[in-house]
């Protein structure tokens, strides 16, 4: 019985530490992706903060929507933002004008606002219960049996928000059709 | 201590054997793709001209390995990392045989998508990197092509998910004891293998490296061992889709048992593999936005509309 005991209290100092290790590159990636001055690099570090974020979900016991937090977030959105970034083709007056934006005069405000509501964190932290959090792994079937049971109207709002997003860019990207002649450019009737 | 040392043996060997084996597909392939075009193909180095592999790798490591000047020098040295790392990470949750894989994750088939969507920052971030208009132009053909074909793939599976009832990949295999999901996932078989070609931009979908127009897409900047990277993802890409058809439709490692397990999966992967070579032989590429209309126009309602009959009639057969 003791030695078991001694394995879960070295397991779960295990798990401790890899989550202050991904709760610091979370953290130091998310740092980065505000100071830096070229938009892919700042992207790219935002990629990282989200997949350690990933990483601390299944530190928590939901794989699931680690993986999920990957391929929609780091898989397909922030692909999507590099590739609006690619067209934009900003170049290095982008970078220059960033780095005037980013003075340290800016910095002061932010600062002493986020050092206010540190103070506020660490109080209440430091007060409150430590919760007695007994690890259990939320496999993709109870995800499943949430999503569509009590929450169903959540995920029909989703649905419907979708759908206007899809109407929307429909509506965008419908374009007349011309046709170019080498004389004349006539509007078909569409 | 004894099964983490397991592990590790296991890892190496699996890296080991698969880096051999992508890179043997290099002669493969060009070994069959003479045979198609009824030529010999490298025939002179060593038996068959199999040394060719080593021949090529020595070139590659002694070219220069020039970075452009004009390039964003840290995402271009990167880039081709990425694809590497990616697809062997993706490896981590085949079942090779009962008892030989790395890692069972229950959502092990998530894990496969989630790894191959981050595949795609290799082709975004080479191609803008390289800071070359042809590159660019890869890039972004890539990014759209591999984001849109995720998504069926993604539908495609879904099918297969209903029927074994699991993410878990040794789950999958064995729900196909009594028949490979082949028969009954026919419609889902087909939409992934055409969306497994377009993930790994293989031809006839290799839009993004078209070299008739784009001298070589993304990859224009690359050379010596960085281009050596691309190269190798492509082949071990190929290896692993092949891999994932083998254990999600053709039944995995099981077959009759006058051949061991290891040797059915391997046997059924190759098959497929020799499949993506064929049809690189054979097969014209379409235009890039024939491409597109092509996945969501027909590839997107035909995998819904799989989902839907696959739902339909496991609630029936429940009943």
């Amino acid at each position: 019985m003791k030695i078991h005991q001694l394995t879960y209290i070295a397991y779960c100092l295990k798990m401790d530490i890899f989550f202050y290790i991904t709760a610091f590159v979370t953290l130091f990636s998310t740092i980065m992706v505000i100071t830096r001055h070229n938009p892919v690099h700042a992207l790219l570090y935002l990629v990282i903060s989200l997949l350690s974020l990933s990483v601390i979900f299944f530190l928590l016991g939901a794989p699931f929507v680690a993986l999920l937090e990957i391929i929609i977030y780091a898989g397909a959105i922030m692909v999507l933002f590099i590739f609006v970034i690619m067209l934009l083709n900003l170049g290095k007056e982008t970078a220059a004008q960033e780095k005037a934006w980013l003075k340290p005069k800016i910095w002061i405000g932010p600062v002493i606002l986020s050092t206010i509501l540190l103070a506020e964190l660490v109080y209440l932290i430091t007060m409150a219960q430590p919760p007695s959090y007994t690890l259990q792994t939320v496999d993709s079937k109870a995800v499943a049996i949430s999503l569509f049971g009590p929450y169903l109207i959540g995920v029909e709002l989703a649905a419907m928000l979708l759908m206007a997003g899809v109407v929307g860019t429909a509506h965008i990207g419908q374009q007349k059709k011309t046709v170019l002649h080498r004389f004349l450019k006539e509007e078909e009737p569409s | 201590m004894n099964e983490v040392l397991r592990y590790i043996l296991m890892v190496v060997i699996a890296l080991f054997a698969l880096t051999t084996v992508a890179a043997w597909l290099i002669w493969l392939e060009r070994r069959m793709l003479a045979l198609w075009q009824d030529r010999y193909g490298p025939n002179r180095a060593g038996p068959f001209g199999l040394f060719i592999v080593a021949a090529d790798t020595i070139k590659l490591f002694f070219k220069e390995d020039w970075i452009p000047p004009f390039a964003d020098k840290k995402i271009f040295v990167v880039a081709p990392a990425i694809v590497a790392a990616t697809v062997l990470m993706s490896f981590v949750i085949i079942p090779f045989a009962p008892g030989i894989l790395i890692a069972d994750l229950n959502v092990g088939l998530l894990f496969f998508l989630a790894m191959s969507s981050l595949g795609v920052y290799s082709i975004v971030l080479g191609g803008w990197a390289s800071n070359n208009k042809y590159s660019l132009l890869g890039a972004l053909r890539g990014a759209s092509q591999m984001i849109s074909y995720e998504v069926f793939m993604g539908l495609s599976l879904m099918g297969v998910v209903m029927l074994s009832g699991s993410f878990r990949l040794t789950d999958i295999v064995l729900a196909q004891e009594k028949y490979w999901f082949i028969v009954t996932q026919p419609v889902a078989f087909v939409v992934f293998m055409i969306a497994g070609i377009a993930e790994t931009h293989r031809l006839p979908f290799d839009i993004p490296e078209a070299e008739s127009e784009l001298v070589a897409g993304f990859h224009s900047e690359y050379s010596g061992m960085k281009f050596g990277m691309f190269f190798i993802g492509e082949y071990l890409g190929i290896t692993l889709i092949s891999a994932m058809i083998a254990t999600l439709f053709l039944g995995g490692w099981l077959g009759p048992a006058f051949l061991p397990p290891l040797v059915w999966f391997i046997l059924k992967t190759f098959v497929f593999i020799l499949l993506f070579i064929l049809l690189r032989a054979s097969l014209p590429r379409p235009r890039y936005d024939q491409l597109m209309e092509y996945g969501w126009k027909i590839l997107l309602p035909v995998a819904l509309l799989n989902l839907l009959v696959t739902g339909g009639i496991v609630l029936m057969m429940d009943k």
